[in-house]
């Protein structure tokens, strides 16, 4: 095989990488701030997949210019599940909140399937094959465009946390929980907006994905997996991280469908989790803490 | 023994255990063969939620894999089977060990390198997806398209190779339940029992007096992951066919842990009352819809998933401790 | 008399910064062996040394003639070391009883033996009335004794405590020191504690080492140690030598 085909699917899986980043940046902040682990995070996503493609069936309106409202949706709904179901589960033992958000996932994918059916849809778009050529490569054009929002999205999530006054309460909760109370925070009401947030993240990461594969209910767990597999390789609760694992899963992933078989490269994203959780388990872009 | 076994238990449970085995040994010739097979799934599930509370609800080991022992039980015993037709019997001699290997490697893994809580989980559905990806590949076993044992009618059954009737699968899956509950109530009662609580509660603590925690963690898993095997033994058989696609999937990993979860971690009939519950409840539905013409899938799971919301939040501790009250037994509990 | 803890230069740094430095100490069978010092001092550190959670830089850990120093919590444990947590860890979801049984295990390989053993102590310790409660119901002074007893139920030689009186009334103070004194007298324990009340260490500790930053300044009979000026001015101040 020409050396161009390696740095073709290198460049490939690196771009959808970066929209696993986002993903999984959205299950990392989550987790980070609340110590919720969400395990219907893939099924949010698929929420914010279906409402992209009920848009472009109705209106002809593209998933990445639609991203904003389809953000904002999830972020209203992720508020209204923090506020309502996971709240009063924040000081509940691990295996309780692990059963209210396995609750929750199944009813949204069930919802879906009477919704939508079982079977996969996608949409398509006026520029799903075409692709920019850079002297010997070809890269697709629907990746870069879907990379390119992931990095536009993440970069205002950062400066969120950085330069806003509620994304610097948040992070303070993160840090200090009790502290936080004490210096009067509604930590309630952060938690609400933060899981918000990571619900945005995740619609978001919806939209351009949809551009890339088809959506089926079913999704849902698959891809709940491959956040957790995300976050744990970069480092839980650290946002570069989580970009980072994004990269890396994205990148081995497609290296292991082109050298090996397609059908095994999940097999290869949980190699890699093995690996970290027994010789990194801070991640690689973690704190270690004892 | 057997005085331990029923060493502090009520007179009123007693009655009340004795009466439901009792029900439970009659069945098969009180019910048609319908409600026999959903009592068949009733008590798959209460053996399997049994084998799997000795790591949560005694040693406080998350494990959200536990599909991979019921597949690779499965998949052994099955495959000695069809290639060389070797009864299950034979095979669950290969089969435990098999899947005890797996614990062990898992176990060792993490509590050597100190894998903990949500952590553990994940490493315990990393192996499993594992298992399911290279079982897609392993031909030998049919890979993703399936591996099938022969079916006929059979007008007797065949114990020695499990051939045969519901009734049959019913009495042998309804031993296994019954022993396992003894097992695990001879342990829980016990010296292990005391430390594995003690691991459960604060590991740390446990240490300082004394207690070998690795070891003792290590202990549960093997005995989870044996008798796990035994379910996925027989799976195989009663189902006579296994996709990887379906064995070793996340969701059936859930819906291992789903009847102890609701029936009450840690307790010893928690477990039971889970399977008939969530099961009962799955049917009845199932039943209702059909009744009403309604036939859109995802209906049922819907209401499945409203229900379980109910439980988690109404009754955190599961619904058995708050049974046991209401019948006014006292269970040592978690 | 020989002793039965022999601590022989132990050092540990946690990221560079010393928190224990080159400290050795004797302690004899039948003892009450106080450390004080104030917070930071590296008081828990060396505690945690002793007791298998950390393993020194430097230096050695000596009991009943053996190593201890490179061994696991639970092989000081099984060694006839016996610790209590500075803030308390019961098995909040194991009655009281149950709580003391799991500790009697360890020498009564039978539950009936580990039961018995358990009443004596559930008794000596005023529990007993109380048997039947969940560990998490009971109040803090409760719940430390509880401790303390989680921790002999285990029939150590030595007995670690790590300030078991903080947080406790003066009258729970008193009730503590004579729970531990007929303990060291009738059971002949050996006890190595960490103490910041001092009416408790005066009352119970046949010697005091002071630690400081680290290092230790002083040891001594607690009546010589209180008045030495170095300590005075480290740690004790004025009001609490008067």
């Amino acid at each position: 095989m020409p050396a161009e085909i390696y740095l073709n699917v290198a460049i490939s899986g690196i771009l959808t990488g970066l929209v696993y980043g986002l993903m999984a940046l959205g299950l990392s902040v989550i987790f980070g701030v609340i110590r919720i682990v969400n395990f219907a995070h893939g099924e949010m996503m698929t929420i914010g997949m279906y409402i992209a493609i009920v848009i472009f069936s109705a209106f002809k309106l593209d998933p990445l210019v639609m991203m904003v409202p389809i953000a904002a949706v999830l972020f209203v709904f992720g508020y209204a599940l923090q506020a309502s179901l996971i709240n009063p589960f924040i000081n509940r033992p691990e295996h309780s909140q692990f059963m209210l958000l396995v609750a929750i996932a199944l009813i949204m994918v069930n919802v879906l399937l009477i919704i939508f059916g079982p079977d996969a849809k996608n949409v398509q778009t006026s520029y799903a094959f075409d692709s920019f050529l850079v002297g010997p490569l070809i890269v697709d054009a629907t990746k870069v465009y879907a990379g390119g929002a992931a990095v536009l999205v993440s970069a205002i999530l950062f400066a969120f946390f950085r330069f806003t006054y509620i994304g610097q309460a948040i992070r303070a909760c993160a840090d200090n929980y009790v502290g936080a109370l004490v210096v009067g925070l509604d930590v309630k009401r952060l938690y609400a907006l933060t899981f918000g947030i990571g619900a945005a993240c995740v619609g978001a990461a919806g939209a351009m994905l949809v551009l890339i594969i088809d959506v089926t209910p079913a999704l849902g767990p698959a891809y709940t997996l491959l956040a957790f597999i995300i976050v744990i390789t970069g480092g839980l609760g650290s946002m570069p991280g989580a970009l980072l694992g994004g990269i890396l899963i994205g990148f081995t992933e497609a290296m292991a469908g082109l050298l090996f078989t397609p059908s095994a490269k999940s097999m290869f994203a949980f190699a890699l989790l093995v690996l970290v959780l027994l010789f990194r388990p801070q991640g690689i872009m973690g704190k270690r803490t004892t | 023994m057997i005085g331990q076994l029923f060493e502090g238990v009520p007179a009123r449970a007693l009655v009340l255990g004795g009466l439901l085995l009792g029900v439970l040994v009659a069945a098969p010739f009180l019910v048609n063969d319908y409600l026999l097979t959903v009592l068949i799934i009733i008590l798959y599930y209460a053996y399997t939620g049994q084998a799997w509370n000795i790591m949560m609800g005694f040693a406080g080991q998350l494990s959200l894999g536990h599909a991979l022992y019921v597949g690779l039980g499965a998949y052994t015993t099955a495959a000695l089977y069809v290639h060389f037709g070797v009864s299950p019997w034979i095979g669950i001699l290969a089969a435990i060990p098999i899947a005890i290997i797996g614990g062990a490697i898992i176990g060792f893994l993490a509590f050597r390198f100190r894998v903990g809580g949500v952590y553990f989980a994940i490493l315990t559905i990393a192996f499993a997806e594992f298992a399911r990806v290279g079982f897609d590949h392993f031909s030998w076993v049919g890979g993703s398209s399936g591996f099938f044992l022969p079916v006929a009618n059979y007008s007797v059954s065949d114990l020695w190779n499990l051939r045969g009737k519901p009734m049959m699968f019913y009495y042998l899956i309804l031993t296994m339940t019954v022993g396992a509950f003894v097992i695990c109530r001879l342990l829980l009662t016990g010296r292990i029992g005391y430390f594995w609580l003690a691991i459960r509660e604060d590991e740390e603590a446990a240490r300082a007096i004394g207690i070998d925690t690795f070891r003792y963690k290590m202990f549960a898993v093997i005995l989870s992951a044996g008798m796990t095997s035994l379910a996925g033994v027989f799976f195989a058989f009663f189902y006579n066919n296994l996709f990887p696609e379906q064995v070793f999937h996340i969701s059936r990993s859930i819906e291992l842990i789903l009847a102890p979860i609701i029936g009450g971690i840690g307790t010893l009939f928690g477990p039971v009352l889970g399977a008939f519950l969530l099961t009962g409840l799955s049917e009845s539905m199932h039943a209702i819809l059909y009744k009403f013409g309604v036939d859109i899938p995802g209906v049922k799971q819907v209401f499945y998933g409203l229900c379980l919301l109910f439980v988690v939040i109404v009754l955190p501790h599961g619904v058995w401790p708050w049974v046991a009250r209401v019948l006014g037994i006292r269970e040592r509990r978690s | 008399m020989s002793a039965l803890l022999s601590v022989q230069g132990v050092t540990k740094r946690f990221r560079g910064l010393l928190a224990v430095d080159n400290v050795s100490l004797e302690v004899a069978e039948g003892e009450i062996f106080a450390v004080i010092g104030p917070n930071g001092a590296g008081k828990t550190t060396l505690f945690n040394m002793v007791a298998g959670v950390y393993q020194p830089d430097q230096g050695q850990i000596e009991f009943a003639g053996q190593r201890l120093d490179g061994k696991t919590p639970d092989q000081v444990c099984r060694a006839g070391v016996g610790r209590t947590f500075q803030i308390v860890r019961p098995f909040p979801a194991l009655s009281v009883e149950d709580n003391v049984i799991v500790g009697a295990l360890l020498r009564h390989h039978g539950l009936r033996d580990a039961r018995e053993s358990s009443y004596g102590i559930l008794n000596r310790f005023d529990l007993y009335d109380r048997r039947h409660r969940l560990a998490s119901e009971l109040t803090l002074p409760d719940r430390k004794r509880l401790e303390v007893a989680r921790a002999i139920a285990t029939e150590p030689k030595l007995l670690l405590l790590d300030e078991v009186m903080a947080g406790l009334r003066p009258t729970e103070t008193d009730r503590m020191v004579a729970a531990l004194q007929r303990l060291n007298q009738e059971h002949r324990v050996t006890v190595l504690l960490i103490e910041h009340v001092m009416r408790a260490v005066m009352a119970l500790a046949s010697r005091v080492m002071v630690l400081h930053h680290g290092a230790a300044i002083a040891e001594g009979r607690p009546d010589e140690v209180v008045r030495d000026p170095a300590v005075v001015q480290s740690y004790l101040g004025a009001e609490a030598v008067g």
